[in-house]
């Protein structure tokens, strides 16, 4: 244990810690831009200056190990001083125009200079004028408000591994953006998001498509919400509720107010999907064929794999994502159900994610779902049309698409995809109804999680990862053929869904940790946890689809994948 | 570390090529397994670097602050009135390309520049008809 002061306070770390982190846990918040949990300290922006007794020079507080002794101010004159000239450095090459950014009222450069009662700008100079890059049908990017703080590039390059983006020019030309002057919609990015969770301004952001739902709720057309697993653990933060606060009623019933005729769950679909996979893994596993094979729920890793390991794409399931799942059963069993044309029948994707933007569009997907809302976005559009979140009663989802189990729940967080797979495959490899059905080994936070299971003396070897970068590292084992696992599930985010690019801000492991446990709870309460017993699921079968993994099935509920040529 | 080997190629492909075209950054990206995003980074932050095919003719005015309070600005304005062309930029007929660099070590003798790696200096506008004039015949 180290001992040092911080403001005057006696604290205490241990050896390595760094002085920012340390005054945290003391409750003393150190401004800082660059500094990410997931990404090496490069001490890059020097908002987090402190002085240290003894010590000339201002320290970068984010990269300085504690030592025994220090005697740390925080919010010296000194320290407030040049926070306050880097801060105004900053600004003095800024659009300034909050009132019309995206991130207005959730921007850490807005913040910091309100705390430090920034009212003046002393500098000045050329201002950078760049085109707002609106090519992408997921993300908005907008280099004039960006503080180069690095996190995007850092990101997307060293955890996400598609180096979509990059750090270019020197000097005042420096900015971020893909290479040879392409723009976001021709370059590598998979639309994952995990930049924009990262951005602190509104230099990078969710495209928007809050005005195109509202002109649809004003239409005279038909319109049906679904909603994803991970949705209902992180709405509430959108209305200042704490993080991992269960919101399903409240989203539902504010939903209806906003104009949905209909509210459907997506945790259905995920039922399904969950049939579907563990039907595909129960064949290719007894013929022991085209092992392991990969969810593909997540349509940043679909994208990830077209481009960059083409050759591997037999080892995916060919099973639609929950999302695909849900739109194109609403387009044809529900439009005859109620005896509507599809055109007629305008859905909204409510998602945690930017990607969704990008797969509602694959050309396979034309004519099923038509907007992909983020949490975010949804919280905006409540906001925007007075729906009173908070003092709202709680409802439930319509039927017939609205019933879903425990491990639909859990598809929002990482492993959880895995452990619902594991829970059918493993009752129908030994046709039981298994009590044993918690697989907390895939739970936690680590990029890289491993399940195995013992069937009839057979092993079972499932993975599961999460962060494109742990992905790129399986597939290569794929290609060398020196992968030992059957079954694996990728997500391309942090944490999984509830982590994903359209999720509340800010997203930081320890929040993650919170709205995991709120699907964790939600499963346990459930009184049915396994997919394949979710009735309104085998009547949809029984009705409509006709086998599991049979014909009809497979073309409603399957799809396929190509090679993309990326830069 | 096989990014330390990323400086002498890019040297090595802007003197054989005269530049670093898009094909050069993704055939050493192949090569070396640096993603292209970074080695366009790289090529893009070097002045000595060019990602565009340059000009027969390379002129780099200095700016550095000497040269700059001797008016290095009015020496870009006279290539400007010859050239029609800003720094960083190639004439249509592909005779010359226009830089800015930084300090070449003549602050003594400003405004100064470089044309194809040789120095000129006090420079003003007559100076520099008559020198683009002779590189035109
Ligand atoms: S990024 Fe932040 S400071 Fe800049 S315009 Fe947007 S809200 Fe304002
Ligand atoms: S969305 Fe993902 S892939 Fe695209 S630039 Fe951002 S981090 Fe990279
Ligand atoms: S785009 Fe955002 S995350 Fe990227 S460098 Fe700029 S401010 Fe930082
Ligand atoms: S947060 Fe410490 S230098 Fe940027």
């Amino acid at each position: 244990m180290i001992s040092l002061k911080i403001n005057n306070i006696d604290v205490k770390g241990k050896e390595g810690d760094m002085i920012l982190d340390v005054a945290k846990r003391y409750g003393i918040d150190i401004p800082h831009f660059c500094k990410n949990d997931r990404l090496e300290r490069i001490g890059a922006c020097r908002i987090c200056v402190v002085e240290a007794k003894g010590q000339q020079k201002l320290i970068a507080s984010c990269c300085t190990p504690i030592r025994e002794g220090m005697e740390i101010n925080t919010h010296s004159r000194r320290v407030m001083e040049a926070r306050r000239t880097n801060m105004e450095l900053l600004l003095a090459n800024h659009d300034l125009n909050c009132v019309t950014c995206k991130k207005n009222l959730s921007c850490k450069l807005q913040r910091y200079a309100e705390e430090m009662m920034i009212d003046e700008i002393t500098f000045s100079g050329d201002k950078r004028l760049y085109e707002v890059d609106h090519s992408s049908i997921s993300i908005r990017r907008d280099n004039n408000k960006c503080i180069l703080c690095g996190q995007c590039t850092r990101i997307c390059n060293d955890i996400q591994t598609v180096n979509a983006i990059g750090i270019q020019n020197r000097g005042f030309h420096n900015k971020i953006a893909p290479p040879f002057g392409m723009n976001m919609h021709e370059s590598a990015c998979v639309n994952c998001g995990q930049c924009v969770i990262a951005c602190p301004t509104g230099a990078l952001t969710e495209k928007s498509d809050i005005q195109g739902v509202i002109d649809a709720l004003r239409s005279d057309k038909f319109l049906i919400a679904q909603t994803a697993p991970s949705i209902r653990a992180t709405l509430g933060e959108c209305f200042g509720m704490p993080p991992g606060t269960p919101v399903t009623g409240k989203m539902v019933t504010a939903l209806r107010e906003a104009g949905f005729d209909k509210v459907f769950d997506t945790d259905l679909a995920a039922d399904i999907c969950i049939i579907e996979e563990a039907t595909e893994f129960i064949k290719r596993f007894k013929e022991n064929k085209d092992l392991p094979l990969i969810t593909t729920c997540c349509p940043a890793w679909i994208k990830f794999g077209e481009q960059f390991f083409f050759e591997e794409l037999h080892h995916m399931s060919s099973c639609r994502s929950p999302q695909a799942i849900m739109a194109s059963l609403i387009k044809t069993y529900y439009a005859e159900k109620i005896g509507k044309k599809p055109e007629d029948i305008v859905l909204v994707d409510i998602m945690p994610c930017t990607a969704k933007k990008f797969e509602i569009k694959r050309p396979e997907f034309t004519g099923e779902a038509d907007f992909v809302l983020t949490t975010v976005e949804l919280g905006k559009l409540f906001k925007l049309l007075n729906v009173d979140f908070i003092n709202l009663e709680e409802s439930d989802f319509d039927n017939p698409l609205g019933e879903s189990t425990g491990a639909a729940a859990i598809f929002g967080h990482t492993g959880g995809v895995m452990e619902a797979a594991l829970r059918t495959a493993a009752d129908w490899l030994t046709g039981e109804d298994l009590k044993e059905i918690d697989y907390k080994k895939i739970r936690s936070m680590d990029t890289l999680k491993e399940a195995e299971l013992t069937i009839g003396g057979k092993q079972i070897k499932a993975c599961v990862v999460h962060t494109l970068g742990e992905a790129r590292r399986l597939l290569e084992q794929i290609r060398q053929g020196t992968c030992p696992y059957h079954f694996i599930e990728i997500m391309a985010c942090y944490g999984g869904c509830i982590g994903g690019g359209g999720q509340p801000l800010p997203t930081d492991k320890e929040r993650l940790i919170k709205r995991t446990k709120a699907l964790i709870d939600e499963d346990e309460h459930k009184d049915i946890r396994k997919s394949h017993h979710n009735k309104s699921a085998i009547k949809l079968y029984k009705e409509y689809l006709g086998d599991f993994g049979g014909k009809k099935a497979h073309k409603l509920l399957h799809t396929e994948y190509y090679k993309r040529d990326y830069v | 570390m096989v990014q330390d080997l990323l400086l002498p190629i890019l040297k090595h492909e802007q003197k054989k090529s005269g530049y670093i075209s898009e094909a050069a950054i993704k055939r050493i990206s192949i090569q070396t397994g640096i993603p292209v995003s970074r080695i366009f980074g790289v090529a893009t932050f070097y002045s000595m670097f060019h990602t565009k095919p340059q000009g027969k003719n390379m002129i780099e005015v200095c700016h550095g602050p000497s040269c700059h309070l001797n008016g290095s600005f009015n020496v870009l304005k006279s290539l400007y009135k010859s050239l029609k062309i800003k720094p960083g930029e190639t004439t249509k007929d592909k005779k010359f390309s226009l830089h800015t660099c930084s300090c070449i070590g003549c602050c003594d003798k400003g405004p100064a520049m470089l044309l194809n790696g040789k120095q000129y200096t006090l420079l003003d506008e007559t100076k520099l008809k008559a020198i683009i004039k002779k590189c035109r015949s």
